[in-house]
């Protein structure tokens, strides 16, 4: 190795390391919101030393294709981060963890068949971290369009249970072994397309019978297989600073999985083998809705808040399909100049992705301290006189405290139901995800306001200013 | 033939990776977490490095192809993931802000 080369690799290296250190730094900065946007601009800093690091640090000689890809790929980015609506964010997640999986696996494959044709012996620590690479990159790619599917409502968002599908999904790991063993042994790229192949089809296995309310699990989940994606191509090509970043992204996902799991009270498990949500019909769920509830008019709302000293907001998913958000903040502004405080519940789940509320209430401009965790705020419910509840029901049913029975029991929930009274907005008697009654319906405190979530309140805010 | 000296350094670097991702991200509070999804989906945008090496390596044709159609799908992520979480985070102010 000459000289010049060593200086070469060294400088690239050494720039590896600053990459790392600046992805590390950028994160630390996402721990408040006052740093965050700096961070985001460090960790876009570490990616351009990155890329520069690598263009000046090898002999690249084609460059019309490179260029090509970078263009198109910039511009379909910029594009889509233009114009994507904050309710749609979970789809813009879902769908670029995809893009990340689907460019391992092509990285893997192109690696593989640049090594065959090049005629040298493939190392076996290389042929198996390429397996790992396409496997994992092919099952986050189709996982991760299953769930876009989902979320957008191309796919049915209820789970879709294949009847021996376990024996399928088993079955065809035992096939992805063998597939890779015989890969190992002796590479060929037949081996290495059956696995490849599997891992696509096993993305859409995982993913389908899974329900639409679990969706921010599985986006968190299919986020942490993107970075681990990328730290197995980090293995193939044996770069480190591909391992560190791809390995923060993987730890991020599991975290994020962690916590959501955790507010469902439900293993990761649980959620993976599916089918939560399917109505079996067999709790006598019929008898229930007969019970008597109370129902209200825009107006008898209105007189409630405008006369309350305290509320609390408690935003759901219906809240983000009614886009609603706007309205909500202008209502809140309306009853804070009459002097009432106003606060946000927000549960972990609520919403289709991981902190989804927080960022829809941001682009309504309500300040991020206005938005309350379940722990600040559970023990001020019995101090508010009004809870609004906005298009979220699993979440508030006093249900998964009292009674042992149901299927939600012990899940964390906002204690709504201790508040002096309630509205609940809901467009109808529909239970919710769980396929519970949500037992906050028929307490004696509580009014429904049924109807479009946007439509009833802009009515109450127009009854407010009258009043 | 197996290196399995290299293979276990990755796997150290992998290993400490894993746990400062830990440290560093269960700081990161509940309201951010949209944001850090989309900005992590960036960073794993940094297979770009590796679609780079495949393309510009490869000899054939195939892999300069295949190595491209990498870089297109990682840049999405890289510019897309940035740029969007950009644009949430101008939106996260504190009461009082204007």
């Amino acid at each position: 190795m000459s000289t010049e080369t060593i200086l070469h690799i060294n400088v690239t290296n050494l720039a590896y390391i600053a990459a790392s250190v600046l992805f590390i730094l950028g994160l630390k900065r996402l721990g408040s919101p006052a740093t965050a946007r700096n961070g985001n601009r460090l960790s876009s800093i570490a990616m351009l030393v990155a890329v520069l690091a690598t263009i000046t640090g090898n002999d690249i000689t084609s460059w019309e294709w490179i260029l090509g890809g970078i263009l198109i790929g910039s511009i379909i980015g910029a594009i889509s981060a233009r114009k994507i609506a904050m309710t749609e964010m979970p789809q813009l997640v879902a769908i670029f963890n995809g893009f990340g999986g689907a460019a391992s696996g092509v990285i893997a494959t192109g690696e593989l068949i640049r090594l065959i044709d090049s005629g040298s012996i493939i190392p076996q620590d290389v042929s198996i971290t390429i397996m790992a690479s396409v496997i994992v990159g092919g099952i986050t790619l189709t996982g991760s369009f299953i769930a876009y599917g989902k979320l957008q409502g191309l796919v049915p968002t209820r789970p879709l249970l294949l009847p021996i599908r376990n024996v399928i999904n088993i079955a065809l790991l035992i096939a992805m072994f063998i597939a890779t063993v015989w890969l190992v042994i002796e590479p060929s790229t037949t081996a290495f397309f059956v696995a490849g192949g599997i891992a696509l089809a096993l993305g859409i296995l995982i993913v389908i019978p899974i329900g639409g309310a679990d969706m921010p699990v599985v986006i968190a989940l299919l986020n942490s297989y993107s970075g681990i994606a990328g730290a197995a191509t980090g293995f193939v090509l044996g770069n480190n600073m591909l391992i560190i970043a791809g390995s923060l992204v993987g730890a991020s996902g599991l975290i994020l999985t962690r916590i959501m799991t955790k507010a469902m009270n439900r293993s990761l498990a649980n959620v993976m083998l599916g089918g939560f949500g399917v109505e079996d019909g067999s709790n006598g769920s019929d008898q229930e809705e007969v019970r008597p509830v109370t129902s209200i008019q825009a107006d008898d709302a209105a007189t409630m808040l405008a006369y309350a000293q305290s509320v609390i907001f408690v935003p759901g998913y219906g809240l983000a399909v009614a886009q609603a958000q706007h309205q909500v903040r202008e209502l809140s502004d309306l009853l804070k100049e009459k002097g009432i405080s106003v606060k946000y519940a927000i549960h972990p789940v609520a919403g289709r992705m991981p902190g989804h509320m927080n960022v829809l209430l941001a682009e309504a401009n309500v300040p991020y301290d206005e938005l309350k965790d379940l722990d600040e705020i559970n023990n001020e419910f019995q101090r508010t006189d009004v809870a609004v509840v906005i298009g979220a029901n699993d979440v508030t049913n006093p249900a998964a405290r009292t009674d042992s029975a149901s299927p939600i029991y012990g899940m964390p929930i906002l204690n709504v139901d201790q508040a002096q009274s309630v509205i609940m907005m809901k467009r109808s008697m529909s239970s919710g995800f769980a396929g519970v009654q949500n037992e906050l319906f028929f307490l004696d405190k509580t009014q429904m306001l049924f109807g479009d979530a946007k439509d009833s309140v802009e009515k109450i805010t127009a009854e407010v200013k009258d009043l | 033939m197996f290196d399995a000296e290299a293979l276990i350094i990755a796997l150290t670097v992998f290993v400490l990776a894993i746990f400062i991702g830990y440290e560093v991200i269960t700081k990161v509070p509940p309201t951010l977490h949209t944001p850090l999804m989309s900005g992590s989906n960036a960073i794993s945008g940094i297979v770009i490095v590796g679609a780079l090496l495949v393309a510009g390596k490869s000899n054939g044709v195939t892999g300069q192809i295949l190595g491209s159609i990498a870089v297109g799908l990682a840049m999405i992520n890289v510019v897309g993931g940035f740029m969007v979480t950009d644009r949430m985070l101008k939106m996260f102010r504190r009461s009082g802000d204007k």
